[in-house]
């Protein structure tokens, strides 16, 4: 679904020039969650920045659906860490969501009606009349998703989206994309520093490494459905998983306990 | 909280007032010199109901808020503008520096030279004097817009006109009309130099000249305590609309939720 072929970004020119990017390969199949992990600064949002259109690459290729892409897709929705900056305080909770909707047409009552439905699957249906300013952190993310949800896109990206709430917050937001995922068999490339959270939501995690940001490594997570915060976490496999993905993001050898 | 510092100010305007009685009285002030408080007011008092100074009023209010009118047509597409083309804006702003301090009352002989007519003097120099808080303000509010929030739409396939229109512009809207608050106390000061120094036939200003000529001084008091009020009356009905409107702005800088 997702193809991003050998893509490398360089910000600036000269000296002073730093890669963030330095050929970059990875896909993400129909349906499939996947998770970006890696440390902080490695390059992991440029790389959901290029995907999304919102910088040019210098080099390689994006491929949605095998179309390339140049400028924005326009059939993506992304939701970013900063929810307070990214809804808009003038709008209602209701008009932000609805609003993206303006570009997939249809009338103002069906924008407003789509809008309501998304609010409803994220729990907040009560809140469209509100602004987002009068919500706690954990409901403006949720407005977010909404957002995204309501317009239906073929892949939503979403950038370190937990990284503003408290931990408790954290896990149910996680429930929440995990479910509407599950109900939309919707395509995510998800972004997060937090390796237990890739292998709790990913079908498949990406370990990047940085400056410039290779990927380092692959796992694909095989833990069952419906996932729970307290079961998935104790399965051996879980802390398995979790353990692999440390090692790649801090660039160790694998443990192995019985070569001396 | 309100009603305290309402009630501060008014002790502070009492005791100015009271003050300047007492001087009266004692003789510490000769009274032909400095007309008593209490003169003042009550002529203030009868300008509410004088014909001419009513019409002066008028006067006064019409090329106020025409020259307030023509600046924000003119401060606020230009702010849009430059605000949004960074460059042209970093051409353009020592230009803006340079002209931005020069006082408008020293425009007037000029401006007098090249507009015959004296409302046409008056409106012109307001024009110039109330632009540029408009355009700075208006400039420095698209400057200031959320990058974040631009992305959020740009991602979602929005181009940069719908971003200008739906983010930008809503955006900046509370500091296009701060910049407009700051610009209507300006326009009164410049429109009532302005009736004082290119003369004309109506204004507050007018009328104070008139009743400076007469030597009632009591009267050039009473004609500066409504410039005073129409001022203030100004800024407040400004202030309240940019709390009415733009909640959400005060909730947001002040660190709120």
């Amino acid at each position: 679904m997702l193809d991003v072929v050998n893509l490398s970004h360089t910000y600036g020119k000269g000296p002073s020039a730093h890669q963030a990017l330095g050929g970059i390969d990875l896909n993400v199949a129909e349906g499939e969650l996947v998770c970006v992990v890696g440390p902080s600064g490695c390059g992991k949002s440029t790389l959901l920045r290029s995907i999304a259109g919102l910088i040019k690459p210098t080099a390689g290729q994006i491929r949605i659906r095998d179309v390339a892409v140049s400028d924005t897709p326009g059939d993506l929705a992304v939701v970013f860490q900063d929810y307070s900056r990214s809804l808009f305080p003038w709008m209602t909770v209701g008009d932000n969501v609805a609003l993206p909707l303006r570009r997939r047409g249809g009338d103002r009552a069906a924008r407003r009606a789509a809008a309501a439905d998304a609010l409803e699957e994220v729990g907040l249906a009560a809140a469209a009349t509100k602004y987002p300013w009068e919500l706690s952190g954990g409901m403006q993310q949720r407005v977010a998703i909404a957002r995204a949800l309501a317009y239906r896109p073929s892949l939503l990206l979403m950038d370190e989206p937990f990284g503003s709430v408290d931990a408790q917050t954290r896990e149910d937001l996680e429930d929440l994309v995990l479910k509407v995922r599950e109900l939309h068999r919707m395509t995510v490339l998800l972004i997060t520093h937090d390796i237990d959270e890739s292998v709790y939501l990913g079908d498949r995690v990406i370990v990047l490494k940085k400056s410039p940001a290779t990927v380092v490594g692959e796992l694909s997570v095989k833990l069952p459905f419906p996932r729970d915060q307290i079961a998935t976490r104790e399965l051996p496999a879980f802390v398995h998983l979790r353990a692999e993905v440390g090692r790649l993001v801090r660039g160790k050898d694998p443990f192995r306990p019985f070569q001396a | 909280m309100i009603s305290a510092r309402v009630a501060r100010g008014a002790a502070g305007v009492a005791g100015l007032l009271i003050a300047g009685e007492l001087a009266g009285i004692t003789g510490l002030i000769d009274p032909d010199l400095l007309p008593r408080m209490s003169t003042v007011l009550s002529g203030a008092v009868s300008l509410a109901t004088d014909g001419d100074f009513l019409l002066d009023v008028q006067g006064t209010l019409l090329v106020w808020g025409l020259g307030l009118l023509i600046a924000v047509l003119i401060a606020v597409p230009l702010g849009v503008l430059l605000g949004s083309m960074p460059r042209t804006e970093r051409a353009v702003r020592p230009l803006i520096e340079f002209m931005r301090p020069v006082p408008s009352v020293v425009l007037i002989p000029l401006v007098t030279l090249l507009i015959p007519s004296d409302h046409g003097v008056k409106v012109t120099v307001i024009v110039f004097a109330a632009s540029w808080p408009i355009l700075i303000n208006t400039m420095y509010g698209l400057k200031d817009v959320d990058p974040v929030a631009k992305d959020t739409l740009r991602s979602f396939g929005f181009g940069d006109l719908s971003i200008l229109g739906r983010v930008s512009l809503p955006s900046a809207a509370p500091f296009m009309l701060t910049g407009v608050r700051l610009a209507t106390s300006i326009a009164l000061v410049v429109a009532l130099s302005a009736e004082l120094l290119a003369g004309g036939s109506d204004g507050i200003g007018a009328y104070m000249i008139r009743a400076g000529a007469g030597s009632r001084t009591d009267l050039v008091l009473a004609a500066t305590i409504w410039t005073g009020v129409l001022g203030l009356l100004a800024n407040s009905l400004l202030l309240s609309v940019q709390r009415r409107a733009f909640r959400w702005h005060t909730v947001k800088s002040g660190g709120g939720s």
